[in-house]
Protein backbone atom coordinates (compact mmCIF):
# COMPACT_ATOMS: atom_id res chain seq x y z
CA UNK A 1 0.00 0.00 0.00
CA UNK A 2 1.44 3.77 -0.53
CA UNK A 3 1.17 6.52 1.94
CA UNK A 4 -1.77 7.53 -0.10
CA UNK A 5 -3.71 4.16 0.18
CA UNK A 6 -3.32 3.63 3.92
CA UNK A 7 -4.38 7.03 4.84
CA UNK A 8 -7.95 6.12 2.32
CA UNK A 9 -8.04 3.35 4.06
CA UNK A 10 -7.84 4.75 7.78
CA UNK A 11 -10.50 7.75 6.40
CA UNK A 12 -12.91 4.77 5.39
CA UNK A 13 -12.47 3.34 8.74
CA UNK A 14 -13.44 6.81 10.59
CA UNK A 15 -16.25 7.18 8.03
CA UNK A 16 -17.71 3.84 9.15
CA UNK A 17 -17.11 4.97 12.54
CA UNK A 18 -19.03 8.39 12.24
CA UNK A 19 -21.49 7.26 9.72
CA UNK A 20 -23.04 4.45 12.28
CA UNK A 21 -22.76 7.05 15.15
CA UNK A 22 -24.18 10.02 13.50
CA UNK A 23 -27.13 8.08 11.69
CA UNK A 24 -29.94 8.03 14.34
CA UNK A 25 -29.17 11.82 15.52
CA UNK A 26 -29.67 12.48 11.37
CA UNK A 27 -32.58 10.68 11.40
CA UNK A 28 -34.50 12.01 14.01
CA UNK A 29 -33.66 15.88 14.31
CA UNK A 30 -33.76 17.27 17.50
CA UNK A 31 -36.23 19.59 16.07
CA UNK A 32 -38.82 17.22 15.19
CA UNK A 33 -40.99 15.09 17.77
CA UNK A 34 -39.21 11.27 17.66
CA UNK A 35 -41.42 9.06 16.25
CA UNK A 36 -43.34 6.57 18.88
CA UNK A 37 -41.60 3.97 18.26
CA UNK A 38 -38.52 5.05 18.10
CA UNK A 39 -38.50 6.40 21.60
CA UNK A 40 -40.08 3.03 22.84
CA UNK A 41 -36.65 1.53 21.49
CA UNK A 42 -35.14 4.12 23.18
CA UNK A 43 -36.63 3.30 26.41
CA UNK A 44 -35.92 -0.63 26.17
CA UNK A 45 -32.91 -1.06 23.74
CA UNK A 46 -30.31 -0.78 26.61
CA UNK A 47 -30.78 -2.91 28.68
CA UNK A 48 -30.61 -5.56 25.44
CA UNK A 49 -27.62 -3.39 24.54
CA UNK A 50 -25.81 -3.89 28.06
CA UNK A 51 -26.86 -7.66 27.94
CA UNK A 52 -25.29 -8.00 24.41
CA UNK A 53 -22.28 -6.16 25.19
CA UNK A 54 -21.67 -8.70 28.47
CA UNK A 55 -21.69 -11.27 25.81
CA UNK A 56 -19.45 -9.51 23.40
CA UNK A 57 -16.60 -9.41 25.62
CA UNK A 58 -17.05 -12.83 26.55
CA UNK A 59 -17.78 -14.16 22.80
CA UNK A 60 -13.58 -15.69 22.47
CA UNK A 61 -14.58 -17.55 25.92
CA UNK A 62 -14.16 -21.70 24.84
CA UNK A 63 -16.95 -22.58 26.94
CA UNK A 64 -15.61 -26.60 25.63
CA UNK A 65 -12.05 -26.84 26.27
CA UNK A 66 -9.75 -26.12 28.54
CA UNK A 67 -11.05 -24.34 31.99
CA UNK A 68 -14.23 -24.39 30.24
CA UNK A 69 -14.92 -20.77 30.86
CA UNK A 70 -15.09 -21.36 34.66
CA UNK A 71 -12.39 -18.50 34.97
CA UNK A 72 -14.94 -16.15 33.15
CA UNK A 73 -18.05 -17.37 34.95
CA UNK A 74 -16.17 -17.28 38.50
CA UNK A 75 -14.61 -13.09 38.17
CA UNK A 76 -18.66 -12.58 36.72
CA UNK A 77 -19.54 -13.83 39.42
CA UNK A 78 -17.39 -12.50 42.09
CA UNK A 79 -18.27 -8.87 40.14
CA UNK A 80 -21.86 -9.15 40.36
CA UNK A 81 -21.74 -10.64 43.49
CA UNK A 82 -19.79 -7.30 45.44
CA UNK A 83 -21.99 -4.98 43.46
CA UNK A 84 -24.83 -6.39 44.75
CA UNK A 85 -23.84 -6.53 48.30
CA UNK A 86 -22.14 -2.56 48.26
CA UNK A 87 -22.89 -1.33 45.55
CA UNK A 88 -20.04 0.68 44.57
CA UNK A 89 -19.15 1.13 41.43
CA UNK A 90 -15.25 0.67 41.38
CA UNK A 91 -14.58 -1.76 43.77
CA UNK A 92 -16.96 -4.59 42.25
CA UNK A 93 -15.32 -3.79 39.09
CA UNK A 94 -11.42 -4.02 41.11
CA UNK A 95 -12.84 -6.90 42.95
CA UNK A 96 -14.14 -8.97 39.89
CA UNK A 97 -10.65 -7.95 37.43
CA UNK A 98 -8.04 -8.63 40.47
CA UNK A 99 -10.32 -12.13 40.88
CA UNK A 100 -10.08 -12.98 37.07
CA UNK A 101 -5.86 -12.24 37.26
CA UNK A 102 -5.26 -14.45 39.62
CA UNK A 103 -7.48 -17.31 38.57
CA UNK A 104 -5.95 -17.35 35.62
CA UNK A 105 -2.14 -17.67 36.71
CA UNK A 106 -3.65 -20.22 39.25
CA UNK A 107 -5.64 -22.42 36.74
CA UNK A 108 -2.49 -22.11 33.94
CA UNK A 109 -0.20 -24.69 34.72
CA UNK A 110 -3.34 -26.91 35.12
CA UNK B 1 -23.65 71.67 28.69
CA UNK B 2 -20.04 71.30 29.31
CA UNK B 3 -21.16 70.50 32.65
CA UNK B 4 -24.32 67.95 31.35
CA UNK B 5 -21.47 66.48 28.66
CA UNK B 6 -19.25 65.33 31.31
CA UNK B 7 -21.92 63.75 33.40
CA UNK B 8 -23.17 61.73 30.47
CA UNK B 9 -19.40 60.65 29.55
CA UNK B 10 -19.24 59.45 33.07
CA UNK B 11 -22.00 57.99 33.07
CA UNK B 12 -21.43 56.02 29.65
CA UNK B 13 -18.26 54.95 31.49
CA UNK B 14 -20.02 53.59 34.03
CA UNK B 15 -22.37 51.40 32.26
CA UNK B 16 -19.28 50.35 29.66
CA UNK B 17 -17.30 49.03 33.17
CA UNK B 18 -20.65 47.81 34.55
CA UNK B 19 -20.80 45.41 31.52
CA UNK B 20 -17.55 44.31 31.92
CA UNK B 21 -17.66 43.23 35.18
CA UNK B 22 -21.32 41.58 34.18
CA UNK B 23 -19.03 39.75 31.35
CA UNK B 24 -16.13 38.61 33.60
CA UNK B 25 -18.12 37.45 36.18
CA UNK B 26 -20.22 35.20 33.54
CA UNK B 27 -16.67 34.02 32.01
CA UNK B 28 -15.73 33.66 35.63
CA UNK B 29 -19.26 31.52 36.47
CA UNK B 30 -18.79 29.22 33.09
CA UNK B 31 -15.23 28.54 34.08
CA UNK B 32 -15.91 27.50 37.59
CA UNK B 33 -18.70 25.42 36.04
CA UNK B 34 -16.33 23.25 33.49
CA UNK B 35 -14.25 22.91 36.27
CA UNK B 36 -16.48 21.34 38.34
CA UNK B 37 -17.83 19.22 35.27
CA UNK B 38 -14.18 17.95 34.80
CA UNK B 39 -13.58 17.40 38.55
CA UNK B 40 -17.34 15.56 38.20
CA UNK B 41 -16.29 13.71 35.37
CA UNK B 42 -12.83 11.89 36.28
CA UNK B 43 -13.77 9.78 38.74
CA UNK B 44 -15.96 8.07 37.09
CA UNK B 45 -13.56 7.66 34.10
CA UNK B 46 -10.87 6.07 35.99
CA UNK B 47 -12.47 2.19 35.58
CA UNK B 48 -12.05 3.34 32.14
CA UNK B 49 -8.79 4.91 32.17
CA UNK B 50 -7.45 1.16 33.48
CA UNK B 51 -9.42 -0.58 30.28
CA UNK B 52 -8.74 1.52 28.30
CA UNK B 53 -5.12 1.03 28.83
CA UNK B 54 -4.93 -2.19 28.78
CA UNK B 55 -6.41 -2.47 25.51
CA UNK B 56 -4.80 0.58 23.89
CA UNK B 57 -1.37 -0.43 24.45
CA UNK B 58 -1.68 -3.78 23.01
CA UNK B 59 -3.77 -2.15 19.93
CA UNK B 60 -0.29 -0.09 19.72
CA UNK B 61 2.11 -3.15 20.09
CA UNK B 62 0.44 -4.86 17.36
CA UNK B 63 0.99 -1.89 15.08
CA UNK B 64 4.46 -1.86 16.32
CA UNK B 65 4.87 -5.97 15.67
CA UNK B 66 3.21 -5.48 12.38
CA UNK B 67 6.00 -2.53 11.69
CA UNK B 68 3.91 0.89 11.84
CA UNK B 69 5.24 4.14 13.23
CA UNK B 70 3.83 5.40 16.24
CA UNK B 71 1.96 8.15 14.21
CA UNK B 72 -0.24 5.48 12.85
CA UNK B 73 -1.70 4.09 15.97
CA UNK B 74 -1.83 8.04 17.46
CA UNK B 75 -3.83 9.19 14.32
CA UNK B 76 -5.71 6.82 13.82
CA UNK B 77 -6.77 6.25 17.80
CA UNK B 78 -7.61 9.97 17.39
CA UNK B 79 -10.16 9.96 14.37
CA UNK B 80 -11.67 6.54 14.77
CA UNK B 81 -11.49 6.10 18.02
CA UNK B 82 -12.97 2.55 18.38
CA UNK B 83 -11.49 -0.31 19.53
CA UNK B 84 -12.34 -3.37 17.88
CA UNK B 85 -12.19 -1.81 14.14
CA UNK B 86 -8.55 -0.76 14.64
CA UNK B 87 -7.52 -3.85 15.89
CA UNK B 88 -9.23 -4.64 12.37
CA UNK B 89 -7.53 -1.89 10.95
CA UNK B 90 -4.12 -3.29 11.32
CA UNK B 91 -4.82 -6.24 9.33
CA UNK B 92 -6.42 -4.14 6.94
CA UNK B 93 -3.55 -2.16 6.33
CA UNK B 94 -1.32 -5.21 6.06
CA UNK B 95 -3.79 -6.44 2.77
CA UNK B 96 -3.95 -5.43 -0.66
CA UNK B 97 -5.62 -1.97 -0.94
CA UNK B 98 -9.68 -2.32 -1.21
CA UNK B 99 -11.42 0.74 -0.41
CA UNK B 100 -14.86 -0.57 -0.74
CA UNK B 101 -14.59 -3.61 1.51
CA UNK B 102 -12.61 -1.67 3.82
CA UNK B 103 -16.00 0.60 3.91
CA UNK B 104 -18.39 -2.07 4.07
CA UNK B 105 -16.28 -3.83 7.04
CA UNK B 106 -16.22 -0.99 9.31
CA UNK B 107 -19.81 -0.54 8.86
CA UNK B 108 -20.06 -4.04 9.80
CA UNK B 109 -17.85 -3.61 12.95
CA UNK B 110 -19.49 -0.60 14.39
CA UNK B 111 -22.92 -1.31 13.19
CA UNK B 112 -23.98 -1.47 17.02
CA UNK B 113 -23.24 2.28 17.45
CA UNK B 114 -26.88 2.56 15.60
CA UNK B 115 -28.59 1.01 18.91
CA UNK B 116 -26.67 3.55 20.96
CA UNK B 117 -27.57 6.19 18.96
CA UNK B 118 -31.05 5.46 19.46
CA UNK B 119 -30.87 5.22 23.07
CA UNK B 120 -28.93 8.40 23.62
CA UNK B 121 -31.20 10.95 21.09
CA UNK B 122 -33.48 12.07 24.21
CA UNK B 123 -30.15 12.12 26.64
CA UNK B 124 -27.94 13.80 24.38
CA UNK B 125 -30.18 16.71 23.40
CA UNK B 126 -30.20 20.20 23.64
CA UNK B 127 -26.01 19.98 24.73
CA UNK B 128 -25.71 22.04 21.49
CA UNK B 129 -21.74 22.53 19.63
CA UNK B 130 -20.58 19.92 22.49
CA UNK B 131 -23.12 17.01 20.93
CA UNK B 132 -20.93 16.99 17.80
CA UNK B 133 -17.84 15.47 19.77
CA UNK B 134 -20.44 13.44 22.27
CA UNK B 135 -21.59 12.00 18.97
CA UNK B 136 -18.19 11.14 17.44
CA UNK B 137 -17.04 10.06 20.54
CA UNK B 138 -19.81 7.51 21.01
CA UNK B 139 -17.25 4.38 22.05
CA UNK B 140 -19.02 1.04 24.22
CA UNK B 141 -17.76 2.21 27.34
CA UNK B 142 -18.63 6.39 26.59
CA UNK B 143 -22.21 5.29 25.98
CA UNK B 144 -22.12 2.73 28.84
CA UNK B 145 -21.18 5.78 31.24
CA UNK B 146 -23.01 8.77 29.83
CA UNK B 147 -25.99 6.84 29.71
CA UNK B 148 -25.92 5.12 33.67
CA UNK B 149 -24.18 7.76 35.30
CA UNK B 150 -26.20 9.94 37.28
CA UNK B 151 -24.89 13.55 36.90
CA UNK B 152 -23.72 15.11 40.70
CA UNK B 153 -26.42 18.10 41.81
CA UNK B 154 -25.20 21.08 40.73
CA UNK B 155 -23.05 19.72 37.36
CA UNK B 156 -23.51 20.87 33.86
CA UNK B 157 -25.17 17.81 32.09
CA UNK B 158 -23.76 19.22 28.80
CA UNK B 159 -19.86 19.71 30.64
CA UNK B 160 -19.70 16.19 31.95
CA UNK B 161 -20.73 14.26 29.35
CA UNK B 162 -18.07 16.26 27.37
CA UNK B 163 -15.64 16.07 29.55
CA UNK B 164 -16.22 11.91 30.04
CA UNK B 165 -15.54 11.72 26.21
CA UNK B 166 -12.46 13.70 26.22
CA UNK B 167 -10.74 11.74 28.76
CA UNK B 168 -11.67 8.53 27.89
CA UNK B 169 -10.67 9.72 24.43
CA UNK B 170 -7.44 10.79 25.70
CA UNK B 171 -6.71 7.42 27.90
CA UNK B 172 -7.04 6.02 24.15
CA UNK B 173 -4.94 7.64 22.22
CA UNK B 174 -2.38 7.99 24.83
CA UNK B 175 -2.39 4.50 25.72
CA UNK B 176 -2.12 3.50 21.97
CA UNK B 177 0.84 6.02 21.23
CA UNK B 178 3.05 4.69 23.81
CA UNK B 179 2.45 0.50 23.33
CA UNK B 180 3.99 1.12 19.71
CA UNK B 181 6.93 3.46 21.24
CA UNK B 182 6.89 1.26 24.13
CA UNK B 183 6.96 -2.12 22.13
CA UNK B 184 8.32 -5.04 23.55
CA UNK B 185 9.25 -3.45 26.86
CA UNK B 186 5.48 -4.22 28.11
CA UNK B 187 5.41 -6.05 31.61
CA UNK B 188 3.53 -9.34 31.03
CA UNK B 189 1.85 -9.67 34.42
CA UNK B 190 -0.68 -7.25 33.52
CA UNK B 191 -1.90 -10.10 30.95
CA UNK B 192 -5.76 -10.55 32.62
CA UNK B 193 -6.51 -6.73 33.00
CA UNK B 194 -8.99 -6.38 29.80
CA UNK B 195 -11.13 -8.31 32.18
CA UNK B 196 -12.03 -4.85 33.66
CA UNK B 197 -14.45 -4.19 30.46
CA UNK B 198 -16.15 -6.95 30.71
CA UNK B 199 -16.94 -5.83 34.58
CA UNK B 200 -17.79 -2.20 33.71
CA UNK B 201 -20.52 -3.85 31.40
CA UNK B 202 -21.35 -6.52 33.84
CA UNK B 203 -22.04 -3.59 36.64
CA UNK B 204 -24.44 -1.14 34.39
CA UNK B 205 -26.03 -4.11 33.67
CA UNK B 206 -26.75 -5.11 37.07
CA UNK B 207 -27.14 -1.39 37.66
CA UNK B 208 -29.74 -1.22 34.84
CA UNK B 209 -31.74 -4.81 36.18
CA UNK B 210 -32.21 -2.89 39.39
CA UNK B 211 -33.87 0.19 37.71
CA UNK B 212 -36.03 -1.54 35.86
CA UNK B 213 -39.75 -2.86 37.15
CA UNK B 214 -39.81 -5.44 33.91
CA UNK B 215 -36.79 -7.43 32.28
CA UNK B 216 -38.07 -8.21 29.17
CA UNK B 217 -35.58 -6.31 27.55
CA UNK B 218 -32.70 -7.43 29.31
CA UNK B 219 -33.84 -11.55 28.70
CA UNK B 220 -34.20 -10.49 24.80
CA UNK B 221 -30.80 -9.15 25.09
CA UNK B 222 -28.98 -11.99 26.44
CA UNK B 223 -31.02 -14.60 24.95
CA UNK B 224 -30.45 -13.31 21.56
CA UNK B 225 -26.85 -12.99 21.81
CA UNK B 226 -26.19 -16.17 23.35
CA UNK B 227 -28.40 -18.01 20.74
CA UNK B 228 -26.70 -15.38 17.83
CA UNK B 229 -22.76 -16.67 19.79
CA UNK B 230 -23.93 -20.20 19.25
CA UNK B 231 -25.33 -20.06 15.71
CA UNK B 232 -22.90 -17.74 13.95
CA UNK B 233 -19.73 -17.67 16.23
CA UNK B 234 -17.68 -15.18 18.02
CA UNK B 235 -16.66 -13.51 14.49
CA UNK B 236 -20.06 -12.96 13.27
CA UNK B 237 -22.59 -12.85 15.59
CA UNK B 238 -23.23 -9.08 16.51
CA UNK B 239 -25.47 -8.18 13.54
CA UNK B 240 -27.72 -11.41 13.82
CA UNK B 241 -27.66 -10.81 17.48
CA UNK B 242 -29.24 -7.29 16.84
CA UNK B 243 -31.54 -8.18 14.05
CA UNK B 244 -33.21 -10.59 16.83
CA UNK B 245 -33.32 -7.79 19.23
CA UNK B 246 -34.95 -5.56 17.39
CA UNK B 247 -37.11 -7.74 15.71
CA UNK B 248 -38.60 -8.77 19.13
CA UNK B 249 -38.33 -5.97 20.69
CA UNK B 250 -40.83 -4.45 17.44
CA UNK B 251 -42.96 -7.50 18.31
CA UNK B 252 -43.49 -6.72 21.78
CA UNK B 253 -44.36 -3.40 21.01
CA UNK B 254 -48.07 -3.64 22.56
CA UNK B 255 -47.66 -6.09 25.47
CA UNK B 256 -44.32 -4.18 26.85
CA UNK B 257 -46.30 -0.70 26.22
CA UNK B 258 -49.73 -2.20 27.80
CA UNK B 259 -47.63 -3.63 30.85
CA UNK B 260 -45.81 -0.22 31.40
CA UNK B 261 -49.39 1.56 31.25
CA UNK B 262 -50.69 -0.57 33.84
CA UNK B 263 -48.07 -0.79 35.82
CA UNK B 264 -47.37 3.09 35.99
CA UNK B 265 -51.39 3.85 37.37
Amino acid sequence: MTTEEEIITVALCAAGSLITRFLPFAVFSEKRPTPSFIRYAGKYLPSAVFALLVVYCLRNTDALHGMHGLPEFLSVAATAALHLWKSKMFLSMAGGTACYMIIIRLTENL
Amino acid sequence: MPHECIIEKIARRNIISNQNILQITKLKNNYSMIIKALRAAFPVTLPIFAGYWFLGLSYGLCMHAAGFDWIYPMLMSMVIFGGSLEFVAVQMLLSPYAPAQVLVMSLLIQARHIFYGVSMLEIYRGTGWKKFYLIFGMTDETFAINYSAKVPAGVDKGWFMFFITLLNHFYWVSAATAGCLAGNLLPENIRGIGFVMTALFVVIFIEQWLKEKRHVSAFIGFFCALGALAIFGPESFMLPAMAAIALLLALLQKPIRKAEATSDH
